[in-house]
């Protein structure tokens, strides 16, 4: 296949996002216009709100969460842009990912020079039952959940076959949420931005405070060995190797890259997108490797004209611990069978040779699904631009990545911006 | 099976007679579980029912603590997990399915390429009961 152009260039202007959490009092339009203030007020150079175009919205299921469908011209509504055309585009936990590439796909055409893309989802509204089952839909319900699949489950079944594969052990699936954890220690949008060990303290605490007996955790390690701290999901994976049940919205606002200054003089240039499709995981020639993630990301490289070392900034979709391991193979970071070493390496810390996820990634900062695509860009927004506080990448990168999926990798979508 | 179209109605039509019926594309041989109609291999929309022998071996599996409300319904939980898994069939496709006959107590035991067989099975109540496609060790 030759190597696929957009029509024209296209910029990423503006990006924000609500806070990620558990937000009781809270539906998806509301967090969306959060999302929305917060991108409005990244445009240095000021914003017209009459001049947004479009409108493309990612969320996976708001009728199974809230009881809401036709989404998207309430957000639109909501945002006070009303009669622009709102889309709202489902691709599972990559909705928001392929919400922002329709934006992208609409600017290229020559369409629209103006689009909004937003990511919103509100899951907490359900039990955590009631969750797992809204989520489950995401898997081919006919085939792979009659086996009694949930997505934990899929997932710790990539785990098995990888660690039998490669020879890793689950103890390197726990390094990968302590550092995702530390990384999301020093993000303030992220739901569970602590690190392990002070969640642990903050339960000792609690226990000495109710009069009940204090655990005895010293480390970390101990923390997450302890069944009733860190229980058991799916064998291999347990409570900390799962991304939460999240709330929350993100946005950003795409434009053609000739008016990219009109908006702000620090535009991003989106220099590669790649999607792909695949069928259920059992039906796939591997289970060790996200076969449309990979493809995914050779298209967004080739359109882009970059190798895997010339990004220095990545946030990849780290559902659960085993799929950032994978994933950082499948984008060709790390050789097959050699992400875990990496991880165990410390590789992938902020610190390390390969950051990966210095947001804190889904499993810190929060997984509200059809938000999660977007909220990867604004993560990837402040790095290149040299506006992510505390965890800002050393040595001022200029190219970054989002890798988000869908289910197991039926859906997948990769993105690279490059600060010029 | 001649009237097999290969949905989901009749491949769970043929579970119910505790057979294993895919399709087979009769222009590359290329054999399919679940069945499908249209080849994803070589494009072909020429299909014929495919009855597979139900032995295969364990590619990945998990011993799932938190269930769906349907596994919950059928009596499992925390206190009593169970085993899914992705079978490979000698045929070559791979299938979920639960996983009975493994040391459910020591997950980290069970062993990948395992020989496995069909063992079909029956759950839910009154109009929802059907048969279920799963594999013993």
């Amino acid at each position: 296949m030759t190597g696929r152009r957009l029509g024209r260039g296209v910029a990423l202007v503006g990006a924000g996002m609500s806070k990620f959490g558990a937000f009781p009092g809270k539906n998806t339009r509301e967090l969306l216009v959060e999302a929305y203030q917060e991108m409005t007020a990244s445009l240095d150079k000021g914003f017209d709100p009459a001049a947004v175009e479009a409108v493309y919205i990612g969320n996976f299921s708001s009728e199974l969460f809230e009881g809401q469908g036709h989404t998207a011209p309430i957000m639109a509504d909501w945002l006070g842009l009303n009669p622009v055309p709102a889309t709202r585009v489902e691709g599972a936990c990559a909705s928001g990912s392929l919400a922002l590439r329709q934006g992208i796909l609409a600017i290229a055409s020559g369409l629209y020079n103006v689009v909004l893309v937003g990511g919103t989802e509100k899951m907490t509204g359900l039990t955590t039952d009631g969750a797992t089952d809204a989520l489950a839909t995401a898997a081919d319900v006919t085939y792979e959940t009659p086996a009694g699949f949930t997505f934990p489950g899929m997932y710790a079944a990539i785990a098995t076959a990888y660690m039998h594969e490669y020879g890793m052990t689950p103890e390197t699936l726990l390094q990968v949420g302590i550092k995702n954890h530390e990384h999301g220690a020093l993000n303030p949008k992220a739901q569970f931005g602590q690190r392990i060990s002070t969640i642990m303290e903050a339960r000792k605490a609690s226990a000495a405070r109710k009069g009940k007996p204090v655990p005895t955790w010293v480390t970390e390690l101990d923390f997450l060995h302890d069944p009733a701290a860190n229980p058991q999901i799916a064998w291999p994976l347990r409570l900390f190797d799962c991304s939460p049940v999240s709330d929350g919205a993100a946005s950003v606002l795409l434009v053609s890259e000739d008016i990219a200054r009109q908006y702000t003089d620090a535009p991003l240039h989106l220099i590669g997108t790649g999607q792909a499709s695949d069928t259920a995981l059992h039906g796939r020639s591997t289970l060790t490797s996200l076969p449309a993630a990979k493809k995914a990301g050779l298209i967004a490289y080739e359109m882009a004209g970059v190798t895997p070392n010339d990004i220095k900034a990545v946030e990849v979709h780290d559902c659960f611990t085993i799929a950032e391991i994978v994933a950082t193979e499948d984008l060709g970071f790390f050789k097959p069978g050699e992400g875990w070493k990496a991880a165990e390496d410390g590789l992938t810390t902020r610190g390390g040779a390969r950051p990966v996820n210095t947001s804190g990634g889904l499993k810190s900062k929060g997984h509200p699904v059809g938000a999660s695509g977007v909220g990867q860009v604004i993560e990837i927004f402040h790095q290149l631009r040299g506006s992510a506080g505390e965890r800002q990448l050393p040595g001022s990168p200029h190219i970054g990545m989002t890798h988000n999926v869908g289910g197991t990798g039926q859906t997948c979508a990769v993105n690279i911006f490059e600060r010029r | 099976m001649s009237d097999f179209d290969f949905t989901s109605t009749a491949y769970n039509a043929q579970l119910a007679e505790k057979k294993l019926v895919g399709s087979r594309c009769k222009k590359c041989g290329q054999p399919f579980l679940p069945p499908r109609a249209l080849c994803s291999h070589c494009r072909s929309s020429e299909m014929e029912p495919y009855e597979f022998s139900g032995k295969g071996k364990l590619a990945a599996y998990t011993v799932i603590y938190f269930g769906p409300t349907s596994m919950k319904n059928a009596g499992y939980d925390n206190k009593n997990p169970y085993c899914s898994g992705i079978v490979d069939l000698e045929e070559g496709p791979r299938i979920s399915a639960q996983i009975f006959g493994v040391d459910i107590a020591r997950p980290e035991a069970i062993q990948i390429g395992t020989p496995l067989t069909a063992e079909f099975f029956e759950r839910g109540d009154g109009e929802s009961k059907k048969v279920f496609l799963g594999f013993k060790a």
